[in-house]
């Protein structure tokens, strides 16, 4: 027959890791479809619906806002705690969320996937599209209270670096889903990291400055050593870019800036290519 | 353009038997430190040797088949033959260990269909999503919607959460959704298990038509021979993940069928207790032998009745028993029942013998299985069922020239041959 066209060939153990793109790329609507899924199964049967987006980073604002900010005494000088930690709390989320919610994704979908072919990675991307819908409710919220601080002039100062939103948004995402796939990779075979995937999460909010200003914190910023350290977490100049442009506090270390996106970089590409490895035959050890 | 839509060359899926790797990361660690240094892996139990643990084996074993395009192919196989596995190798669930598979065309499984439904979500919302999952464009969904609702026959319900959807529901409306998608290769395993009747007809016309007339290619797996006699032209028989047939349907089932009951056919059968199944438990009655009176008597020629003898024990004498006896086909399907209700009569305590005729006459060529049973009246006069002995005894009825000279069509008769009419010509002409 000599030359034969194939549409589709399925070989047994590539070497050449393959990213389905085309698929990908036909799977746009899949993808939309998904987020519309998780959007709407999320919130059907609650009576609040989508203001739940808004209770939770709400409340653990106004919490940490008491504990760390008023009692404790950890806020940042000349900004209100409240803005202060509702920022840090909305940009947490959606990096947390990333994370959170793809490390399960093999797992979770085991049953639709064990039963159809579509390329797997519409589902970290639909799951990590759907965080921008949480995220936008809840930076709409903050963007309030913004305004009114702007207004009423409590030394919040938004700045030309908000055009660098997009990039901290796209890097937050990226990061976040890069580490949840890598851990969901994984969790196909070891069961462990769904474990400690939701603690390791939590305790990682305490190595940012999340609940803290770093900035006023001796220890953490007079001293180089600790202080390069702990700018290695690419989460931290990711949190300091988001601040400093909406409410004009702390500064931008650009040098860590870069690192972090270098991390962000890496971290995406050796997910994808787990991811990838994985996916062609995780239903037999998931 | 070719004409062969899939291809299957040697291929191969193996599975490492038990536990797949370490269950936890620490275990596997733990393992592959011991190795290291040389020593015995900690993790093996006692008396394991290394290379125990990590049998393979084999779930598909160099397979290798070509499917023409509009072909519809059936796939039998015992369970654990490896059918399911072939099917998720085709439609990239899982990859192979060794071999390749080509394919032209799009596909489509419709294994297990409606999986990707969310409760939460309308039927409506689900039928885009299960499209999209299937591999349509939004568009191309919107396009057939109408289609996929009237063919799922849950119109009205449409604006519902499918979690409130009969199960039957669920099945309809996932499987309009896959019987619409227009691919060119369709994998379909058990899927008509469910729904009623009147549906399972409705899609197997649905995709005997799509392969006719669109020259879709359809791969079958299904236990039930019905479906595959109508639809499959053609069947492959997986044994032990080993090819052993590929072919005409009929001789497909035929060499998968004798496997399920493992048929015998003897003269004279002797019970044993874990044969016989009683009613209520009890040493009372024992149909303990049945004999085919005449020397192989199992090959009855049609239009012949059976002859045979029956052995039953009884602890005590017992009045108004009767016998019953039913017949069925191959597939476990019961043809017909006969009794001996009008000649009812007494077991004596200890051993009775019986002789007995029953008719056949009516059966058409080919394989039975009897059941028989042994009743009586209880005191308040009702029929009660004392002892049953379920599919043991074979028989067959040959095929007799003398009698009817035809070749009988299991799939287009039945197993009933009444014979030939009488008819008369009553006007004359003009």
């Amino acid at each position: 027959m000599g030359e034969q066209h194939w549409d589709v060939v399925i070989r047994a153990q590539e070497k050449k890791i393959h990213i389905d793109l085309k698929g990908l790329k036909k799977s746009r609507d899949l993808i939309f479809l998904w987020v519309r899924r998780n959007f709407v199964s999320r919130y059907k049967q609650t009576v609040l619906g989508p203001a739940w987006a808004i209770i939770q980073p709400f409340f653990t604002t106004v919490v940490f806002s008491l504990v760390f900010g008023e009692i404790a005494g950890l806020g940042a000088a000349g900004v209100p705690n409240f803005i202060f930690y509702l920022s840090g709390t909305v940009i947490w989320t959606l990096f947390s969320n990333c994370l959170n919610q793809n490390a399960t994704t093999f797992v979770a979908n085991a049953g639709i996937m064990g039963k159809v072919y579509f390329p797997r990675l519409v589902m970290p991307i639909a799951t990590a599209l759907s965080q921008y819908i949480t995220f936008g409710i809840q930076f709409a919220f903050m963007l309030i209270f913004v305004i009114y601080y702007v207004i009423t002039g409590q030394g919040v100062h938004p700045n030309l670096f908000i055009l660098f939103l997009p990039l901290v948004l796209i890097q937050t995402t990226v990061l976040g889903t890069g580490l949840g796939i890598i851990i969901s990779s994984l969790t196909t075979k070891y069961r462990d990291l769904s474990m400690a995937v939701g603690f390791f999460v939590s305790l990682w909010q305490y190595a940012s400055p999340i609940a803290y200003d770093m900035f006023s914190r001796r220890s953490l910023y007079e001293r180089r050593f600790v202080y390069y350290f702990y700018m290695l977490n690419p989460v931290t100049p990711i949190i300091n870019m988001f601040r400093y442009s909406f409410l004009g506090t702390g500064e931008i270390d650009w040098l860590y800036y870069g690192i972090s996106w270098v991390s962000t970089i890496a971290v995406a590409a050796i997910g994808v290519r787990m991811f990838s490895k994985v996916e062609r035959t995780f239903m037999d050890t998931v | 353009m070719s004409d062969i839509a899939l291809k299957v060359s040697h291929v191969s899926k193996e599975y490492r038997l038990g536990a797949i790797g370490g269950a936890t990361l620490r275990g596997e660690l733990q393992s592959k430190f011991a190795k290291l240094r040389g020593k015995e892996d900690p993790n093996l139990k006692i008396g394991e040797k290394a290379h125990e643990k990590n049998e393979r084996f084999l779930a598909l074993d160099d397979i290798s088949f070509e499917v023409k395009k509009g072909e519809r192919l059936g796939i039998l196989g015992h369970n654990g033959a490896g059918k399911s596995t072939l099917l998720k190798l085709i439609c990239r669930v899982t990859a192979p260990t060794k071999g390749e598979i080509c394919m032209n065309g799009r596909i489509t499984s419709m294994l297990e269909v409606g999986t990707g439904f969310h409760g939460e979500l309308t039927g409506r919302e689900n039928v885009y999503l299960n499209g999209a999952i299937l591999g349509l464009s939004k568009a191309e969904i919107a396009e057939r919607f109408d289609r996929i609702v009237e063919f799922s026959e849950v119109g009205q319900f449409i604006d519902t959460p499918v979690k409130r959807y009969s199960s039957g529901m669920n099945v309809k409306l996932g499987f309009s959704v896959a019987a619409h998608l227009d691919s060119e290769i369709m994998i379909m395993d058990e899927v008509l298990a469910v729904g009623d009747m009147s549906f399972q007809k409705k899609c197997i016309d649905q995709m005997r038509k799509a392969a006719e007339d669109e020259g879709r290619t359809i791969l079958y797996v299904s236990h039930n021979m019905h479906t595959i006699r109508e639809l499959c032209d053609r069947c492959i028989v997986l044994d032990h993940g080993k090819l052993i047939f590929d072919g005409d349907p009929e001789k497909a089932i035929e060499l998968y069928l004798p496997k399920a009951g493992e048929e015998q056919y003897m003269e004279r059968w002797l019970f044993s207790p874990d044969q016989r199944h009683q009613n209520v438990p009890s040493d009372l009655f024992a149909v303990e032998m049945f004999q085919f009176t005449e020397k192989g008597g199992f090959d009855i020629p049609q239009g012949s009745n059976m002859n045979f003898f029956l052995r039953v024990r009884a602890k005590e004498d017992s009045h108004s028993m009767f016998f019953r006896m039913i017949y069925y086909d191959k597939e476990d399907s019961q043809v017909g029942m006969t009794d001996s209700k009008t000649e009812d009569f007494m077991l004596k305590a200890g051993e009775n013998l019986f002789e007995g005729t029953c008719n056949t006459a009516l059966l058409a060529p080919g394989k039975y299985k009897l059941k028989l049973e042994l009743c009586g009246y209880n005191l308040s006069g009702a029929e009660y069922l004392y002892e049953s002995i379920d599919r043991i005894v074979h028989f067959c009825i040959t095929e007799n020239k003398e009698h009817r000279n035809l070749r009988w069509h299991h799939s287009w008769w039945g197993e009933c041959d009444f014979g030939e009419m009488t008819i008369r010509h009553l006007n004359s002409g003009n």
